[in-house]
């Protein structure tokens, strides 16, 4: 028991544990549509971008979050764009908005007047940063990224399966396109303290994709991610306090280690 | 008022142009056959109907207002390919559900009467002994059937179909002539794109003959007595062979 309840004695610990469940759930219920739509690129892309925004709330003394939820919503809503309407092809739209935005934030950061460490916790993770502030901004975003996941779970459904058929049907789907897309941006903001900007896509996939392996509905595949995000998040939280490794990582590696014995279970049964 | 109407209805993909000056009349319980080569415009024309393309020129009714005007679920869409991720986590049960939801507010559970429609149309095609199965492991008439299940059960009022009888087994054209035949008699207006002359006569009360534009136009018995209809079923029969 007390080597669950130690790490509980610090503030700082209760609060990294809050938001890493947090994380850990809304990253798997959105990791759920981003397997099955194929967006993990896209993901990717959107918190690379954002850490341009986060450079730039730094250096204009802001809060990290408006300055990434601008570029980030953005990006999302640019490359929802380019996907509709442009003669680019996907990928390469994002390869190069996001590789642009990315060095955008580096560059500024590189010329900043006090060369911070604390940006480099947005590219890594370092929730044991995470503030009583930023935890109601983490809470209140996921509250709302939950709420309008609940509202649009059938359109969101119908519009990932079969969108041609949904649009005639008189869904309206391009619209449940953006507001998808602003829902991951969103997600990805929420995450960042936590996992950081380059390891926040693994979050994303890797609870959706083991769970992929064990279920053929959509629903349990939600629910069995989601339990496998929470688990990996305080699970991971746990092994790097007491392994004094970088959370982020930690978490990350211990979601794939779980996505490999899904994949082989599967393989075996 | 007619189910569908098309007036100089054009429709341009860049330089292409896919339907010219196209005009027809859809009324209420009538089942209109689209024949035509591959590539006439067929599926263009369907998707027209659906909302799916604006036309560059022209007009496309539906019950009187552009199809994009129209309440949600009024049109019911079966695409000719399927073009969805087979692997994607629902059951046929799943599949045919999704029916209903255009009809659902976000906050409207998914209720009794909801259900009672979907094991319906299940049942209407045949697909009872399936509907927990996932949609990898039926046969091509089958995954057809699971689509125009969905269709039925979104109870809309026009139904567009695009090709359902290409590639199914004969026991599915069988179930799908009965039922739409069974609903146009009960005023579903019906369209249908066909490869299937031969038995045009016994699946539309009218055909159109359409390449880009519209050739003939008529019962099928004065649509395949007329010599439109010598052309395209050459024409038909070489690209035929041609499909992969």
């Amino acid at each position: 028991m007390d080597v669950l309840l130690t790490p509980f004695e610090y503030d700082f610990m209760q609060r990294a544990f809050v938001a890493a469940l947090i994380v850990g759930v809304l990253c798997s219920v959105m990791g759920t549509y981003v397997v099955l739509r194929r967006l993990s690129f896209i993901g990717d892309g959107i918190a690379h971008a954002s850490f341009a925004g986060i450079v730039i709330a730094y250096l204009r003394k802001a809060d990290y979050a408006i300055g990434a939820g601008i570029v980030a919503i953005l990006t999302a809503l640019g490359i929802g764009f380019v996907n509709r309407r442009g003669g680019v092809s996907l990928d390469t739209a994002i390869g190069v908005l996001f590789t642009g935005a990315f060095a955008l934030g580096i560059f500024l950061m590189s010329r900043a007047p006090r060369y911070s460490v604390d940006l480099q916790d947005y590219l890594f993770g370092n929730i044991l940063a995470v503030s009583a502030t930023d935890l109601q901004v983490i809470v209140g975003l996921a509250v709302v990224v939950a709420f309008a996941i609940l509202l649009l779970f059938r359109p969101l459904l119908y519009s990932s399966f079969d969108p041609v058929v949904a649009q005639a049907s008189g869904i309206r789907v391009p619209l449940v396109d953006y507001v998808l897309l602003v829902l991951l941006a969103l997600t990805i903001i929420v995450s960042l303290e936590s996992v950081g900007i380059v390891l926040v896509a693994a979050l994303l996939v890797t609870p959706a994709a083991a769970a992929a392996q064990m279920t053929k509905r959509f629903i349990p595949m939600m629910a069995i991610a989601v339990a496998i995000g929470a688990a990996c998040s305080v699970g991971g939280l746990y092994l790097s306090y007491y392994l004094q490794s970088a959370s982020g990582a930690t978490i990350v590696l211990l979601a794939t280690v779980v996505f490999f014995i899904a994949l082989a279970l599967r393989r075996a049964l | 008022m007619s189910a569908v109407r098309a007036c100089a209805l054009t429709v341009r993909f860049g330089s292409v142009t896919a339907l010219d000056d196209v005009d027809f009349l859809v009324n209420e319980g009538e089942a209109l056959g689209i024949v035509g080569p591959n590539g006439s415009g067929k599926s263009t024309l369907l998707k027209a109907v659906a909302g799916l393309i604006e036309p560059a020129a022209g007009i496309i009714e539906v019950f009187g207002k552009r199809p994009r005007r129209l309440p949600p679920g009024t049109v019911g869409y079966v695409p000719q390919v399927e073009e969805v991720d087979w692997r994607f986590p629902v059951s046929v049960w799943d599949v045919v559900a999704m029916g209903r939801f255009p009809h659902l507010r976000p906050w409207e559970r998914f209720g009794a009467h909801d259900r009672e429609v979907v094991d319906a149309a299940i049942e209407a095609l045949g697909l009872r002994g399936l509907a927990r199965r996932h949609i990898a492991q039926l046969s091509g008439g089958q995954q057809q059937r699971t689509f125009v299940a969905r269709a039925l059960a979104q109870e809309p009022r026009i139904l567009l179909l695009d090709e359902p009888t290409t590639g199914v087994d004969a026991a599915t054209e069988e179930i799908l002539l009965a039922l739409i035949r069974e609903r146009v008699g009960r005023g579903l207006p019906v369209l249908m794109a066909t490869h299937d002359l031969d038995r045009a006569p016994e699946w539309f009360d009218r055909m159109i003959v359409v390449d880009r534009k519209i050739l003939a136009a008529g019962t099928p018995r004065d649509v395949l007595d007329s010599g439109a209809y010598a052309g395209i079923r050459e024409h038909t029969h070489v690209h035929g062979h041609l499909r992969v």
